[in-house]
């Protein structure tokens, strides 16, 4: 049983992991001085023969110390995610002329449509397939969220990419994977007795590969009409 | 000059109290403390049957699609010859999340303790409006039992999960689930109003009934917990009330409140169900947080450490409570500039729970520690909370949120605040208010065991949620076979299970304990702690009025070994002229 | 100790109460919080899904007859001051006022909930109803359950109309009637923000 991260394959992830990291280095400390105080206290102070409490209604001092530094560290902790946020989910995050995916979620399957030979979504000539996500690694992918029925969450564990998918919201995320492989997308909110299968190929492929299969399927669109 | 109250009207007032036929006192009483034990037994019975689902869902997940032992018993609507279907899943764990929060803790904390401790605690004869009080008892009744008749229902109980998210819960024909779901609102609209009703009759009693010279800051911080919550409830529940009625709506008349046509719009059930929601969650630890104290105090001997800023804390938690509410929709596609500030909010809830959290450990700190079972599960909270707590700081951080957001993680967190929390320190008040609601004792040993396997069979189970959402494990799955970033780690989803069962067996002996106890443990006196606080100072259990005079109070509530005297306790309602005035002033801590 | 302690203060049944305020009275305001955040719920909904709305909303005329409610607004103000006016006779000690004045007040109110049903009918009619997109469902829901809280209003006013009728208050004892006052008060004041936001703005 490995209780750890999944391997990560994309830029985020590694803002988002290394945030996960210092944050357990800090609550273990929390953890370890609130622990490890109880019980010595618990133990160094244990009712005894003759031994009585000592009477006080308490300190000024020790309070504002304990609570000034847990605010310093929360502040801290709170400005140093909100810039990495910024970077991953700001509006001004988004990196220019990515090649945009569609992907449409329904009770239980994920459709993702291509941009056809214009490279840009909508104006007839783009591709769909179902539960089979393709993308080039190295590059910036903007994925178009929707969803036709209930709501559902597009969760990609090696990726660390998790976006909810809302009926009636068109919702943009990025990312930029960073190794090839084959992963899996996953539905992370419950949408009905399907959702624990809901699940779809990804499957990140280098610049060379990803052209030809964008070629073949583009080209397939075409014989088809 | 040791003696008290209790002791010169005590046992008279004891022995008649037995010869009240148990039918007549406990029914239709408008007594406090009657229809406190009125919820205890409701609640207790709540909590057992959350617990029971919680066994079929962990069972579903450590060996899925295995047949369940005895399970062929289940209708084939739930488990076809044992084997449980992915949509009765769903039921179970919206059932179960349902049950142990509305039905289970939230009236354990509030039904039980505000409607015993306020009138014994603050020295009134009982709550300002009796019959209401009654009332909301027999309000919450027919609701748990609607909620529990749903699973017998066509397309079968709510499967949306507790926190039923739009459209999902308001579309049956995508979720299966119609009669199943209105009733689940039904039942918890019908609940929200007893709530209300009771909240209204708490909060007037503290106001209006305080004996004399019982002074805003001589309240028992339970009081203080209790007083804020009521707050809480009566301000929060009724958004909830409304949300539900949109969604019954919805679900009923063709309204599209929720339903992306026509321009409804599904954030907004989740906004106004959080705005309930978050607050909901502090409802269920306040109270506990303050029992809390109220035990540590007792058991250290020590008066509370900063007692003004506990309320203050109190206060502040309860405030901030109601700005967070968005730290659940991080990944909702709610506006990402919002998610920032709801992010910085949550973060600094950290701060007042950390002043509770070292002002316990400065109340331990040079005390003279009793480990009477109460203390062991108020120490068993304070450990526990903490890692709930904490690894709320990971999910406040919206970059990491982005992971763990619907994993175990959260469901780590959830249980590490609500049974770590919540329920040890409701495991801590049974124990303590025992012997002064059924003027019996709990056998310590049986106590201490009972406490023992719970600490333990409790983290087997939570703590390797954190290590299954780290991870990905996402919540609310039937079947994590089916992905292969979870499939590695199935031997932990049976070591968790294995922790259930150990968990629900030592429930079970809590539960023969409780009873034996009931009946058979030995009689208590009226003040087996040696407590300091009002209820204390009148016989156990107090006769129908609870006092054979109002007392008065002088002193702060946690007046323990005061220099000043050999007894190493104070009660709240003894003359000054047994401590020098110096002492009485800085006891009512101004 | 405390046996012995039977200070004056520590013999009465009861505390002052702490606020100088009848329990009735903090109960009902306690009441009218919760109240206030039901509403507040409602109306907040209403504002979001209207201004979040992609259709454009209808204008105030167009469905509902504004008239009519504004006449309707009246009555209910109306009633507001024959409430007054019931509390002042009884604290005169005047029986007849308050009964003149109880009873007048819980037939406006009901006159208002006929109104308001004659609207609905009407409006569901012309087939706009609940189902018929987000202004239908919300101004039902909104008006609906102000409409219920009137009618418990009346109610409750008709029961205490028939105690004083039974000489039930007294100048020196009638917090039943200021707090269904209270009440009846925070009703008409929920209703004058609804005619704002839903029929004018
Ligand atoms: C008793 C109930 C309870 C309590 C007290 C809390 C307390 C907190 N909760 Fe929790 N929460 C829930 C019950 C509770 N929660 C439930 C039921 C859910 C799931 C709902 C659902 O989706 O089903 C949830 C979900 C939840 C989420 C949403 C996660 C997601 O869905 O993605 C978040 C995110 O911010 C969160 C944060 C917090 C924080 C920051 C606190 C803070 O109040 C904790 C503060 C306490 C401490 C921090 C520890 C003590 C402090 C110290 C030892 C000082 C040192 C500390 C530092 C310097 C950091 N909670
Ligand atoms: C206080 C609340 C509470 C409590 C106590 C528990 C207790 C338990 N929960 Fe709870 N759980 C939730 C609140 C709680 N849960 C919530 C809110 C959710 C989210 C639901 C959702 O996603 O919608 C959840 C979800 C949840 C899941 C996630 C399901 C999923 O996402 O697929 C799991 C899975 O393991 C789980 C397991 C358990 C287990 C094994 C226990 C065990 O600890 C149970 C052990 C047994 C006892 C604690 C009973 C002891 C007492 C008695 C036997 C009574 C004695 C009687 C008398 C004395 C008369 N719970
Ligand atoms: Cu789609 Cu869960
Ligand atoms: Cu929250």
């Amino acid at each position: 049983m490995d209780w750890t991260l999944p391997l990560n394959a994309s830029t985020q992830g590694e803002m988002i992991d290394r945030l996960f990291w210092l944050i357990l280095v800090i609550t273990a400390i929390a953890l370890v001085v609130v622990e490890i105080g109880v019980v010595w206290f618990l133990w160094r102070y244990r009712g005894r023969e003759g031994r009585r409490a000592r009477y006080t209604h308490g300190s000024a001092v020790a309070e504002i110390v304990w609570t000034a530094i847990p605010a310093l560290v929360v502040i801290f902790l709170g400005v140093y995610s909100g810039r990495l946020w910024a970077q991953i989910r700001g509006q001004n995050s988004f990196p220019e002329d990515a090649l945009t995916i569609s992907v449409v979620a329904t009770q239980f399957e994920w459709n993702v449509t291509y941009p056809g030979a214009d490279r840009e979504l909508g104006n007839g000539d783009d591709f769909t397939v179902r539960n089979r996500f393709e993308i080039p690694v190295g590059e910036p992918v903007i994925v178009r969220l929707e969803s036709e029925d209930v709501i559902h969450s597009f969760f990609i564990p090696q990726l660390r990419v998790k976006q909810d998918a809302v009926p009636g919201m068109i919702i943009p995320i990025w990312f930029e994977a960073t190794r090839t492989g084959e992963f899996q997308i996953a539905c992370a909110e419950l949408c009905g007795l399907g959702h624990y299968r809901m699940r779809a190929r990804v499957r990140v492929r280098d610049q060379a590969s990803y052209e030809t299969w964008y070629q073949e399927q583009s080209a397939a669109v075409e014989a088809a009409d | 000059m040791a003696t008290i109250v209790a002791e010169g009207t005590g046992t008279p007032v004891l022995e008649l109290e037995h010869e009240i036929p148990f039918i007549r006192k406990y029914v239709f009483s408008t007594d406090h403390k009657t229809i406190g034990i009125q919820f205890l037994f409701m609640s207790l019975f709540f909590l057992l049957v959350g617990a029971v689902l919680s066994v079929l869902i962990r069972y579903q997940l450590a060996w899925p699609g295995k047949a369940i032992p005895l399970g062929s018993a289940l209708p084939e609507t739930m488990a076809p010859d044992g084997i449980m279907l992915p949509e009765f899943y769903n039921s179970l764990v919206t059932m179960h999340g349902t049950f142990m929060v509305f039905f289970a803790i939230m009236p354990l904390l509030v039904g039980v303790y505000a409607n015993y401790l306020i009138p014994l605690q603050i020295g009134a004869q009982d709550m300002a409006f009796p019959r209401l009080n009654m009332a909301s008892f027999w309000i919450s009744v027919p609701a748990g039992l609607l909620m529990l008749a749903s699973f017998a229902v066509e397309g079968g109980a709510a499967g949306a999960g507790w926190t039923s998210y739009a459209p999902l819960s308001a579309r049956p024909d995508l979720s299966g689930v119609s009669l199943g779901q209105q009733m689940w609102i039904i039942s918890l609209v019908v609940l929200g109003l007893g709530s209300i009703l009771g909240a209204v009759n708490y909060i007037t009693t503290v106001i209006n009934m305080r004996a004399p010279g019982m002074t805003w800051f001589r309240l028992p911080l339970s009081i203080w917990a209790l007083f804020i919550t009521a707050i809480l409830v009566l301000l929060a529940m009724p958004v909830l009330s409304a949300a539900m009625i949109m969604l019954l709506f919805d679900q009923t008349i063709g309204t599209n409140f929720f339903l992306a046509s026509e321009g409804g719009q599904p954030l907004l059930w989740q906004h106004l169900f959080w705005f309930f929601g978050h607050p909901e969650v502090y409802i269920l630890i306040l109270p506990a947080m303050g029992f809390v104290s109220e035990i540590i105090a007792n058991g250290s001997r020590k008066p509370i450490f900063g007692y003004h800023s506990m309320v203050f804390a109190i206060i502040a938690i309860a405030l901030l409570g109601f700005i967070v509410w968005g730290h659940h929709m991080f990944q909702s596609g709610m506006n990402p500039t919002l998610a920032m500030s709801f992010m910085i909010s949550t973060m600094v809830i950290a701060v007042p729970s950390a002043i509770k959290v070292f002002n316990w450990m400065g109340t331990l700190w040079e005390g003279s520690i009793r480990f009477h079972v109460p203390m062991l599960f108020a120490v068993g909270f304070v450990m526990m909370f903490v890692i709930g707590g904490l690894s709320g700081i990971f999910m406040a951080a919206t970059p990491v949120d982005i992971y763990i957001h619907d994993t175990y993680f959260i469901v780590a967190h959830i249980h590490y605040v609500l049974f770590g929390g919540s329920l040890f320190a409701i495991f801590g008040a049974i124990y303590y208010w025992f012997p002064k609601m059924f003027g019996r004792m709990i056998n310590a040993t049986a106590g201490k065991i009972h406490f023992a396997l719970t600490f333990v069979f409790f983290n087997v189970t939570f703590f390797p949620m954190h290590g299954l959402g780290m991870g990905g494990m996402m919540r609310r799955i039937y079947d994590p076979q089916q992905y292969e970033h979870i499939a590695g780690m199935q031997d932990t989803n049976v070591l968790v299970t294995l922790g259930a069962l150990g968990l629900f067996a030592t429930g079970l002996f809590f539960l023969v304990v409780f009873f034996y106890s009931l009946f058979w443990g030995k009689k208590a006196q009226a003040n087996p702690w040696n407590a300091t606080t009002l209820e204390w100072q009148t016989p156990s259990p107090p006769m129908h009025g609870n006092w054979s005079e109002i007392p008065v109070v002088y002193h702060g509530p946690y007046e323990y070994s005061h220099p000043e005297m050999e007894r190493d306790w104070l009660a709240q309602n003894e003359r000054p002229d047994v401590v020098s005035p110096v002492a009485h002033s800085t006891a009512d801590g101004s | 100790m405390t046996s012995h302690a039977a200070t004056v203060e520590s013999v009465l049944r009861r505390p002052e109460p702490g606020l100088g305020v009848y329990d009735k009275k903090v109960g009902m305001w306690v009441f009218l919080c919760s109240e206030v955040m039901f509403f507040a719920g409602l109306i907040g909904s209403y504002v979001i899904l209207r201004f979040g709305a992609s259709t454009s909303w209808p204008m105030p005329g167009e469905v509902l007859n504004v008239p009519i409610t504004a006449a309707n607004t009246f009555l209910l103000i109306c009633s507001s001051v024959t409430m007054v006016k019931a509390f002042a006779a009884i604290e005169q000690g005047n029986q007849r006022g308050l009964r003149g004045f109880l009873l007048a007040t819980a037939l406006i109110g009901a006159l208002f909930v006929t109104v308001q049903i004659f609207e609905y009918r009407e409006l569901i009619h012309h087939g706009f109803t609940p189902a018929s997109g987000l202004y239908g469902a919300s101004f039902f829901t909104m008006t609906g359950f102000h409409g219920f809280h009137v009618t418990v209003g009346v109610i409750c006013l008709l029961w205490a109309t028939q105690k004083a009728f039974r000489g039930g208050y007294t100048q020196e004892d009638h917090e039943g009637v200021e707090v269904i006052g209270l009440y009846w008060h925070f009703v008409d004041l929920v209703w004058i923000i609804l005619f704002t936001i839903v029929y004018l703005i």
